[in-house]
């Protein structure tokens, strides 16, 4: 039966067939579908980790064990996961360990365009890259058996176009794979300097079976068609590149490490211009360069962003094309918001009274920064939030550390802000750090975390205390507060940034778009008393616009989450009479 | 068949994935390759959101390109006018007059254009207006504005009816089906 699939269901499925049993991962756009699609299968355990690194480690664990298992992560997750993945290259695998990476070329929803084929190079292990959803279930399939065979873990590489594009997938039966048997074997498993020794040559002696296997095992393809034009291409940038290029001879790399020296010599043996097509690094380019061949490439396509048909065209064939376009001066942006009833946006006004300098984090909160809030100094990555206010404190000393906030979400928290509370303690930090605590992992789309209480699959468990651990660290000070009790916020944001010593804030209000959260909407501005004070203005809520000369709630937007009330001191903006919002 | 290309554009949490996703279930029904791209994450909170729905015989890139779709549907007044450029030159529009301000227009640093609707018209060749917000609200929920553009889209594009609401049964909870349903035949007798 074929299936219209999003690429991550597909993955997903693909981890289903192989007959994995365990899954542990951290969400991050855009792998986060892969993880909670693979949830819905009984037959597997998964879990979502604090981290990465953890999430890996558990696969790692897991493989060693004898279970086929995996981990899937955005690029910047395995920043976070680079660790366990360079020793578990030496170690191997016992189960097949395969691990997801989605990189996101055009940063739709990240900090950064790093290219993952990186860490496949640099680890020495092994990188598949499908370019379809088909692809996308067959090569996570095929990643657990090369596990296998070669005692690698195996890297799989997404895109956002292939995670987040639906194509036609045949599903299969699931494979039933036996646990493998498990031999206390430290030689393989305990990597010290003796064994690391050994193992090391075992990596650089796989890397050679492994090129073989990227010439024979049919996983690159050649595609022999107009001779005059040869390309190299491999993932979404294949599918643009046979859209401007039908009738070209193509070489299709299914996986980008190692790569197939003599397919490629061969290849372009057969062809009069050879052209390499890739998003991001010139990885194949360089490769292709270093076995002494001429390409066009990064020389006529860009580095940065993602490209299409037209950008390929337009860049190699030098196409222009005609296009409807309206006599209009410059389109008004329309960058995200944080939505109508975040409880962000309570704290940040709150913040903005103080005029505080916040070093902030990755999560919803980040939209903070964007106007009229503009309320971040700084967004680094993931539990900088509370570290770099602690190098703001220990750079410019106390008395400036008492203008600075730090910053992050609860998910964000438990994924690496602890530490940080750590280090503040132990260094005789004063800072002042903030956990917005909205019950739930927001901006990846509703996952839940160790802060919520609840597993992967719904199920209740224990709940992590943010106030006993802090404590626990060893914070004197630990308050909490409703970041719609605007003032409130205000007063203690204000006591806390004061004082001579380390405080923690936890600002709880989940996140409006919960089920469990009910607001019953809407607003209502009394035109008689409004002033025009445009304080309602400054909170940069999307459903408060100025029309016309009159302050206005657009009905399909606000929830009625009363922020506006509070923050009018003229009281024009009311609840309308069915509405009860709960303080 | 050549490849046709349909392109769903509006304001994050519109529900313009889930009628994509309406639209891909009804056309793999006949048979055709599809693909769609979607945008997920933070561009969904309250951005510019496009998703592209393409199908044919053989569909390789999952993006719809500049001058090269045969239908935009378009949630949205501004969001029409930014991706207008993707419009074939005989591609049909389809746009719900609706406004939903963005934020530089909201905090004063920007004018919402004026006129959009009459501008638009007279550039292109084949497009469609509609308040697709009041006939949403007249099948019972303004959350419907999607499947209204649908039924629109079904009825311009001389797509087979029934193939749509069966695709409607399928991708629709069966609580919100009636409702869905009512949406779609009010877009469908648009003219």
């Amino acid at each position: 039966m074929k299936k219209l699939m999003l690429g991550n269901d597909a993955v997903a499925r693909g981890v289903y067939e192989a007959g994995a049993t365990v899954v542990s991962s951290y969400p991050g756009t855009p792998s986060t579908e892969i993880t909670e699609s693979l949830s819905k299968y009984d037959e597997i355990y998964s879990e979502w980790a604090p981290n990465e690194k953890v999430a890996l480690e558990v696969a790692a664990g897991a493989s060693i064990a004898g279970a086929r298992a995996f981990s899937a992560m955005k690029h910047v997750g395995l920043n976070v996961a680079a660790d366990p993945l360079f020793t578990m290259s030496y170690i191997g695998s016992n189960g097949g360990l395969v691990i997801a990476v989605a990189d996101d070329p055009g940063m739709h929803s990240s900090q950064n365009e790093q290219d993952s084929r990186h860490y496949a190079i640099a680890s020495k292990t092994v990188m598949l890259e499908p370019a379809d959803s088909q692809e996308a279930k067959d090569y996570t399939i095929k990643a657990f058996d090369i596990s296998e065979e070669f005692d690698t873990p195996v890297l799989v590489r997404l895109s956002t176009r292939i995670s987040h594009s639906q194509s036609l997938v045949e599903l299969q039966e699931r494979r039933e794979v036996e646990l493998k048997e498990y031999t206390c074997n430290p030689s393989k498993n305990v990597m010290m300097p003796a064994m690391g020794r050994r193992r090391h040559v075992f990596v650089e002696e796989r890397i050679l079976k492994l090129k073989k296997y990227a010439e024979e095992s049919g996983i690159n393809e050649i595609e022999l068609k107009d001779r005059s034009i040869g390309i190299i291409s491999s993932g979404i940038a294949y599918q643009y590149a046979k859209e401007v290029f039908p009738d070209a001879s193509f070489l299709k790399i299914g996986m980008p490490y190692p790569l197939p020296d003599k397919m490629i010599l061969d290849f372009a043996g057969h062809v009069h211009k050879l052209i390499v097509i890739e998003e991001l690094d010139p990885i194949i380019e360089e490769h292709c360069k270093a076995l002494g061949l001429k390409v066009t490439g990064k020389n006529k396509l860009p580095l940065c962003g993602e490209y299409s048909a037209d950008l390929l065209g337009h860049n190699l064939l030098g196409t222009e094309k005609g296009t409807y376009s309206l006599n209009e001066d410059i389109l008004p942006v329309r960058p995200p918001v944080m939505c109508a009833g975040c409880p962000h946006r309570g704290f940040y006004h709150a913040v903005n009274r103080l005029k505080l300098i916040v070093t902030g984090d990755i999560g919803c909160y980040t939209l903070g920064a964007l106007p009229p809030l503009n309320a971040l100094d700084t967004c680094i990555c993931m539990g900088a939030g509370f570290t770099a206010a602690h190098g703001f404190n220990k750079a410019r000393g106390s008395e400036f550390s008492k203008k600075v906030i730090g910053v992050m979400g609860d998910s964000t928290f438990t994924h690496s802000g602890i530490t940080g509370l750590v280090d503040i303690i132990y260094n005789k930090g004063i800072s002042t750090v903030v956990v917005l605590d909205n019950s739930i992992t927001g901006m990846t789309g509703h996952q839940n975390n160790p802060v919520n209480g609840f597993t992967i699959k719904g199920e209740k468990t224990k709940q992590v205390d943010i106030e006993k651990l802090a404590y626990a660290i060893g914070f004197e000070r630990v308050r909490i507060v409703d970041p719609f009790d605007v003032d409130n916020t205000v007063k203690v944001l204000r006591e806390e940034t004061k004082a001579d010593e380390p405080s923690l804030i936890i600002v709880q209000r989940p996140c409006a778009l919960l089920k469990s959260v009910k607001y019953n909407g809407c607003t209502a501005v009394d035109q008689e008393k409004c002033r025009r004070c445009m304080m309602c203005m400054k909170i940069g809520c999307p459903a408060i616009s100025d029309i016309d000369g009159r302050i206005t709630i657009d009905e399909t937007i606000c929830v009625g989450c009363g922020l506006c009330t509070r923050v009018c001191k003229f009281g024009a903006m009311a609840l309308k009479e069915d509405c009860k919002v709960e303080y | 068949m050549s490849t046709k290309s349909i392109m769903i554009v509006g304001v994050g949490g519109q529900g313009t994935l889930l009628s994509s996703r309406i639209i891909g279930n009804a056309l793999i029904k006949q048979g055709y390759d599809v693909k769609m791209s979607e945008v997920h994450g933070m561009a969904q909170r309250g951005g510019s959101v496009v998703t592209y729905v393409k199908y044919g015989e053989k569909v390789y890139s999952p993006i719809v390109e500049k001058a090269s779709a045969d239908i935009i549907l378009a949630f949205e007044e501004l969001e029409a006018a930014r991706w207008i450029s993707y419009l074939k030159e005989d591609g049909i529009l389809i746009m719900n007059t609706q406004k939903i301000n963005p934020m530089p227009v909201i905090i004063g640093a920007a004018e919402y254009p004026k006129n959009i609707t009459a501008k638009i018209k007279e550039t292109v060749g084949r497009c469609i207006s509609l308040d697709a917000l009041s006939l949403a609200k007249k099948a019972g929920t303004v959350k419907a504005v999607n499947v209204v553009l649908i039924g629109v889209m079904a009825k311009a594009a001389g797509y087979d009816k029934d193939l749509w609401l069966e695709a409607l049964g399928n991708t629709v909870p069966a609580r919100f089906l009636e409702i869905n349903k009512k949406a779609f035949e009010l877009g469908y007798e648009v003219d």
